[in-house]
C-alpha cells in the first residue's frame, strides 16, 4: 500500500513537472513573434503612443522573464516583476488574459467553444473503435483471405486519403447529393456525423492495422495454445486472450491520438464550419494575430492531452501486468 | 516481398523521379497564370486542366511532389534516427534515466501534438519550408522513441537476452545486437505512418493556409483553392489530382511499410 502511495506520488509529481514545462513554453512562445506583438497587431501605421498604450495594457511592457542575457548589457535581473510570472497568476486563478483583439477573457471565449471540439473528437474516437476492432480481428484471423485483403484496402484507403480530401468528398455526396445532412455548420445533433466520420477515418484505419498486426503476433504466443488446448471456444480465446493482449499498442497509440484528434479536429472544423476551438484558434487566433488567444488554446488542448497521457498509462499498466514501468 | 511492396515501390520511385525531374517533366510554368482558360478541363493541352487562376495543374502537381517528398524523407529520417536512440537508452538503462526521459522528456513533447506544434510556430514564428520541417523534427521523434523504448522493456527481459548478460556481453553488445535487431519491427509501421504523416501535416498546413506559402504549388494549398462546393460540383479536377497525388504517395508508403514488416518478421511470414 505504502509502494502504491509513493508511487502515485512520483507520478503526480511528474505530472505537475510536465504541466510547469508545457505552461513555461506555451508562455515564452509570444517571445517568438518577429518583432513585437503590438506592432503586428496594431500595424505599421501606429504611433508610439498607441503602442505604448497597446503593450501597458496587456502587460507586455513588462520584461519577459527573470532576467535577459543580451549582447550589450550582458547579464540583466528584472525581478519578479515580469511577464512569465504575470502569466502563471493569471493560470493559476483561472485567468488566460484578454483577447488583444476583443478584449474578452480568453477563458471565456475558450470555454463558449470547447465542448463543440470535445464532442467532435469524442464521436470521432467512438466512430473509430468500433470500426476498427471487428476489421481488425477478422483480418488478423483470416489473414491473406479476402476480408484480410479488403479491410487491409480500407484501412489503407483510410489513412492515405487526407481529411481535406474526405470531408469536401463526403459533404458532396451525403449533404449536396443526397441532402442527408447539412454541410457545414453545427446547428443540429446530426452534424456531427460527416465531421466526425471524416476526423475519425485516418484514426480507425491506424487502429485496424495495428490490432490486426497484434491479433496476429498474439495468435503465435505460446498462452494461445495453452487456451485453445484447454478447449476454449475461438470466439473466447481471440476476445479473451488475444485481444485484451493485442489492444496494448492499441491503447498507446489511442492515448497518442487524442492529441492528434484534437489538432487534426482544426481542420476538420475548418471544412465544416464546425464551431469548436479549432475555428476558434485558427480564425480568430492565427487569422487576427490573437496572440493571447492562439497561447490560451494551445495551453487548454495541450494540457487535455497531458492529461490523456498519463491515463495511458494507468490503463496501459492494467492490461498487462508483465510491464514494469519502474 | 509480397506484390503490394512492389507497387509500392514502384509508385514512390515514380514520385521521386517526378520529384528530381520536375523541371523536365512539367509541362508549363507553375505560376504562369491564363485567366481566360480558368478551371479548363483536362486536354492534351493541360493534362489535369488548369485551376481558378488558369495555371497547369500537372506542372503544379509535379512540382508539388518536391514539396511533399523533401519534408517527408527529412522528417521520418531525423526523426528515426533520434528516436532510436533515446528510446533504446530509456528502455535499456531503466531507472532514474528512463524516468527522466519517458516521464519528463517524452511527456513534454507528447504534450504538443505535431500539427499543433507545427501551427502554433507558424503563428509566432511566420510561415517557412524550414521552420515546418523543424517542428515536425522537434515533435516526430517522440513517437518512435515510446515505440523504442516499449519494445526494449520487453526484449530485455527474453531468454535469449538474459542469455547474453550472463555470457558476459557487454551493454552495448546487448543492446545493438540482441535487442535492436528484434525491436525494430514495430517501427518498421512506425516510420511508415512517418512518412505518411509528415507528408499529410505538410499538406494540412498548406490547405490551413499555415504551410509553404503561395505561389509554391504544394498538394495541400491547390486542394485549400478547390475545396468549396461549386468548383467541386462543377470542376471536380481541381480537388482530384492534388488528392490523387497526396492519396498514391502515402499508400506507396504504407505498402512499403507493410510489406517490409512481413518480410522482416519470420513469424508473421510463416503463418
Amino acid at each position: 500500500m505504502k509502494h502504491r502511495v509513493t508511487n502515485f506520488a512520483k507520478q503526480f509529481g511528474l505530472f505537475l513537472l510536465v504541466i510547469w514545462t508545457v505552461v513555461s513554453l506555451v508562455t515564452l512562445l509570444i517571445e517568438l513573434v518577429p518583432g513585437d506583438p503590438a506592432t503586428a497587431i496594431l500595424g505599421e501605421q501606429a504611433t508610439p503612443e498607441q503602442v505604448a498604450t497597446f503593450n501597458k495594457k496587456h502587460g507586455l511592457d513588462k520584461p519577459a522573464f527573470f532576467f535577459s542575457i543580451s549582447g550589450e548589457k550582458g547579464f540583466n535581473w528584472h525581478g519578479a516583476d515580469n511577464r512569465y510570472l504575470d502569466y502563471w497568476k493569471g493560470v493559476l486563478t483561472g485567468d488566460l488574459g484578454r483577447s488583444f483583439r476583443t478584449d474578452r477573457p480568453i477563458l471565456d471565449m475558450i470555454l463558449e467553444r470547447y465542448p463543440a471540439t470535445i464532442e467532435l473528437a469524442v464521436v470521432a474516437l467512438l466512430i473509430a473503435v468500433a470500426i476498427a476492432i471487428p476489421l481488425g480481428v477478422l483480418a488478423g484471423t483470416n489473414k491473406n483471405s479476402l476480408i484480410d485483403n479488403f479491410s487491409s484496402f480500407i484501412a489503407l484507403l483510410g489513412i492515405s486519403l487526407p481529411t481535406f480530401v474526405i470531408g469536401p468528398f463526403l459533404m458532396y455526396v451525403f449533404a449536396v447529393k443526397l441532402g442527408w445532412f447539412s454541410p457545414t455548420g453545427s446547428a443540429n445533433p446530426e452534424d456531427v456525423v460527416l465531421p466526425a466520420v471524416t476526423l475519425g477515418a485516418a484514426l480507425s484505419a491506424i487502429l485496424t492495422r495495428m490490432i490486426r498486426s497484434s491479433v496476429i503476433e498474439e495468435l503465435g504466443e505460446d498462452y494461445v495454445r495453452t487456451a485453445r488446448a484447454k478447449g476454449l471456444s475461438e470466439r473466447k480465446v481471440i476476445y479473451k486472450h488475444v485481444l485484451k493482449n493485442g489492444l496494448i499498442p492499441v491503447v498507446t497509440i489511442l492515448g497518442l491520438q487524442l492529441g492528434v484528434l484534437l489538432a487534426g479536429a482544426i481542420i476538420t472544423e475548418k471544412i465544416f464550419n464546425w464551431q469548436g476551438l479549432g475555428l476558434l484558434l485558427l480564425d480568430d487566433g492565427i487569422g487576427r494575430r490573437d496572440y493571447r488567444l492562439v497561447q490560451g488554446c494551445v495551453l487548454v488542448i495541450s494540457v487535455t492531452y497531458i492529461i490523456a497521457n498519463s491515463m495511458t498509462d494507468l490503463v496501459y499498466r492494467w492490461l498487462d501486468p508483465r510491464i514494469r514501468l519502474g | 516481398m509480397n506484390r503490394l511492396t512492389y507497387i509500392g515501390i514502384a509508385i514512390a520511385a515514380v514520385f521521386i523521379l517526378t520529384a528530381i525531374f520536375a523541371p523536365f517533366i512539367a509541362t508549363h510554368d507553375v505560376a504562369a497564370q491564363d485567366l481566360f482558360l480558368r478551371y479548363a478541363s483536362p486536354s492534351a493541352e493541360h493534362f489535369f486542366g488548369t485551376d481558378a487562376l488558369g495555371r497547369d495543374i500537372f506542372s503544379r502537381v509535379v512540382y508539388g511532389a518536391r514539396i511533399s517528398l523533401q519534408v517527408g524523407i527529412i522528417v521520418v529520417t531525423v526523426s528515426a534516427v533520434i528516436g532510436i536512440f533515446i528510446g533504446s537508452i530509456a528502455g535499456f538503462y531503466g531507472g532514474f534515466v528512463d524516468k527522466f526521459l519517458s516521464g519528463y522528456v517524452f511527456n513534454v513533447f507528447l504534450a504538443f501534438p505535431g500539427l499543433l506544434l507545427a501551427i502554433a510556430l507558424v503563428a509566432f514564428l511566420g510561415a517557412g519550408l524550414g521552420k515546418l520541417i523543424l517542428a515536425l523534427c522537434v515533435i516526430g521523434w517522440v513517437g518512435y522513441a515510446r515505440v523504442m523504448r516499449g519494445q526494449v522493456l520487453k526484449i530485455r527481459e527474453y531468454d535469449f537476452v538474459q542469455a547474453a548478460k550472463a555470457l558476459g556481453a557487454s551493454n552495448m553488445r546487448q543492446l545493438f545486437t540482441h535487442i535492436l535487431p528484434n525491436a525494430i519491427q514495430p517501427l518498421i509501421v512506425q516510420a511508415s505512418l512517418g512518412m505518411a504523416g509528415a507528408v499529410l501535416s505538410e499538406a494540412s498546413l498548406s490547405f490551413l493556409g499555415l504551410g509553404i506559402p503561395p505561389p509554391a504549388p504544394s498538394w495541400g494549398t491547390m486542394i485549400e483553392e478547390a475545396r468549396g462546393i461549386d468548383i467541386l460540383y462543377n470542376s471536380p479536377h481541381v480537388l482530384f489530382f492534388p488528392g490523387i497525388a497526396i492519396a498514391l504517395t502515402v499508400l506507396s508508403f504504407n505498402f512499403i511499410g507493410d510489406g517490409l514488416r512481413e518480410y522482416l518478421d519470420p513469424k508473421q511470414r510463416k503463418r
